[in-house]
């Protein structure tokens, strides 16, 4: 039976990604943020369930797809939201943008524009905890169409050989930018993988943030004490485009409706209410404050300098 | 001072860091129960143990990606890949992510890391086991590239790579292994980013890498005997450049050439041509000369006709001194 205080927290977190993508892609919309953005919608139980069984110490490497993750570790929305919008202020002083957003102190290793490109990374982290001697954890988030990557093998291979402290989190949302599982792989669960590494695999539902977290907090406790990484394979649903902008044109308009009926902000919603953990009116105060949080990042963002001529050409070299 | 081989100074330099700093361990394959395939971490398991010398899979992502992120928490990886030509299976780790983790996220890590790794044909390795790809990694912002040709520098610049707080591309040569050289009995360290003036002279300069410097050295003392004095300039650093020693130089003897065992065509010395042309016209006194490999793979057999040599900077000197 989970504690309450932490399912409100979760359910809070999880509303807030939900919000926060919803904006952005309003704000993309607009033209007013440069490059590109891949929201997450649909997917949030995954990065909630994940990040709630770390500790605030614990390491994670992230994706281009990783606001969620980002705001579930901990990120701060005014510095997330100025960074997307490339601005002095974000974590990465706006050289980063929503695909690279980084933050040491959070433990937010990188998040990284080459799939499966922070897999091998994330191994470094996990080894300096080895190394020093301490417990910490790394979570290493990618997505269906990483563990076709070279690097994925590679680093799952390693990982296991050396028993690194690591939960492969794989967030399956069925569709590798535009092409659909079934025409890039032949399983069907992606968690059999992990056998050929000699280490547990295991499939969830990513939809049911409590399952996740429930998995999550087993694959962590492993890693803590030295018993090796998981490959966690959550499958979930991708609502929107690869990127902000991307009609889907390769994806059955069926199949875009019917994700809907997965979501899992919802799901939990409507659990936690028959629960009586949260009252509607909870659920409205939930998103009046998530609302305004927003509003204030947004607000901050566009305040926010571009940076100059002159910290163009800084941090080449320490 | 005493005499010791290239390969010996490289482990000499290993084992005195790690001595010195906890932090500095040692991964990649055959490195720690065999002592290196070329022997350069010879004896450093046994003394330092399994925690820190660590042999991997051959998964050249894998151990590339984990010195960066052990990088990110303070320690100071020195991960071996095999072969220079290796690299290029795990370029997406080199160049997307080494080089561009410091900048991309805004300056919030140091990445005290060194990548160590053999150039150079002249043993029959073949075209996949003797490319000097130097050209490649100068071109990306982010990472420094060393090119030590002695066994006094390859010492005191791996000490200094291992200290460095940034990324260095360490470029040994395999044909260099075996060569003999004086070091002193105490400790020094050579710095990155300045190069060295290995023989003065004031008819011609003689701007060369690695093995090369050994061939131009070669050919300046059979130039000397024609009255003709050569100043041979070891870079021993690609990136930074010294572009100050090299403008000191050109200056002084208003003739260039640059002498690289790689490829000439798209090598470092289009870049240092390029440079001196751009900023130093003035003081040129004909064209700048390059000497370097032919347009062609590194062929397994005979190598005599492909490697460049001291005849090849003899004739490149005598060419620009007509001018």
């Amino acid at each position: 039976m989970q504690d309450s205080h932490q399912m409100l927290s979760m359910f809070s977190t999880m509303v807030k990604i939900r919000r926060v993508e919803e904006r952005l892609l309003d704000i993309f919309a607009q033209g007013k943020i440069p490059g590109f953005i891949h929201v997450s919608i649909g997917q949030e139980a995954v990065p909630v369930g994940v990040c709630s069984a770390l500790r605030p110490d614990d390491y994670i490497s992230n994706t281009h797809r990783g606001h969620g993750q980002a705001i579930a570790k901990g990120a701060d929305l005014k510095r997330f939201m100025a960074e997307i919008y490339g601005r002095i202020d974000g974590y990465c002083k706006g050289r980063a943008g929503s695909m690279h957003i980084a933050s040491r102190e959070l433990g937010i290793i990188g998040s990284n524009g080459v799939v499966a490109g922070g897999i091998p990374i994330s191994l470094g982290t996990a080894f300096a905890s080895m190394y020093k001697g301490n417990d910490r954890v790394t979570a290493c988030f990618f997505g269906d169409g990483a563990t076709n990557e070279g690097a994925f093998h590679e680093s799952l291979n390693l990982a296991a050989l050396w028993n690194l402290p690591m939960v492969f989190c794989c967030e399956n949302n069925g569709w590798a930018e535009f092409t659909p599982q079934k025409v890039h792989t032949r399983l069907e669960d992606l968690s059999l993988r992990a056998a050929a590494y000699g280490i547990p695999g295991v499939t969830v539902d990513g939809d049911d943030v409590l399952k996740v977290l429930k998995e999550a907090e087993k694959a962590v406790a492993r890693a803590r004490k030295g018993e090796g990484p998981t490959l966690l394979e959550c499958k979930t649903h991708r609502w929107f485009g690869h990127f902000a902008g991307d009609a889907q044109k390769y994806r059955s308009p069926k199949e875009i409706e019917e994700v809907r009926k997965f979501d899992p902000v919802l799901k939990f919603q409507n659990l936690l209410l028959e629960m009586k953990v949260v009252t509607p009116k909870g659920v409205e105060e939930i998103e009046a404050r998530v609302k305004a949080e927003i509003d204030e990042a947004v607000a901050f963002a566009e305040n926010s300098p571009v940076s100059g001529m002159e910290d163009l050409l800084e941090d080449v070299y320490a | 001072m005493k005499e010791v081989r290239y390969i010996r100074a490289i482990t000499e330099a290993l084992r005195e860091e790690m001595a010195r700093d906890e932090a500095v361990f040692v991964v990649g394959e055959d490195v720690a129960y065999p002592g290196g395939s070329f022997s350069a971490t010879r004896g450093l398991l046994e003394e330092f143990g399994e925690r820190r010398v660590k042999d991997t899979p051959i998964s050249e992502s894998a151990i590339v990606g984990l010195a960066l992120g052990a990088a990110t928490q303070g320690l100071r990886p020195v991960a071996e890949i095999m072969f220079m030509d290796f690299l290029a299976v795990c370029m997406d780790q080199i160049v997307n992510q080494v080089a561009k983790a410091r900048y991309m996220f805004g300056g919030q890590y140091r990445l005290p890391m060194v990548i160590r790794t053999p150039c150079g044909g002249g043993l029959n390795a073949g075209p996949q086991h003797s490319q000097c790809l130097e050209a490649w990694f100068a071109h990306v912002p982010g990472l420094k590239v060393v090119m030590p040709a002695t066994p006094y520098d390859v010492k005191g610049l791996l000490k200094t790579a291992i200290r460095d707080d940034n990324p260095v591309l360490f470029v040994e040569n395999k044909a260099l292994y075996g060569l003999k050289g004086e070091i002193p009995e105490e400790e020094y360290l050579v710095p990155i980013g300045q190069a060295d003036v290995k023989r003065p002279g004031r008819d011609v300069t003689v701007v060369a890498t690695s093995r090369m410097v050994h061939q131009s050295l070669e050919a300046a003392q059979t130039l000397a005997k024609e009255g003709i004095e050569a100043e041979v300039i070891d870079l021993m650093t690609i990136t930074p450049l010294d572009k100050e020693a090299i403008f000191k130089s050109v200056e002084k003897t208003s003739k260039l050439v640059i002498a690289h065992e790689a490829v000439k065509a798209f090598g470092i010395g289009a870049e240092i041509s390029a440079m001196v042309c751009e900023e130093m016209i003035d003081c040129l006194d004909g064209p700048i000369l390059r000497v370097g490999a032919p347009y062609t793979p590194v062929p397994f057999s005979p190598e005599r006709f492909y490697l460049p040599n001291a005849e090849d900077v003899i004739q490149a000197v005598r060419k620009v001194l007509e001018y």
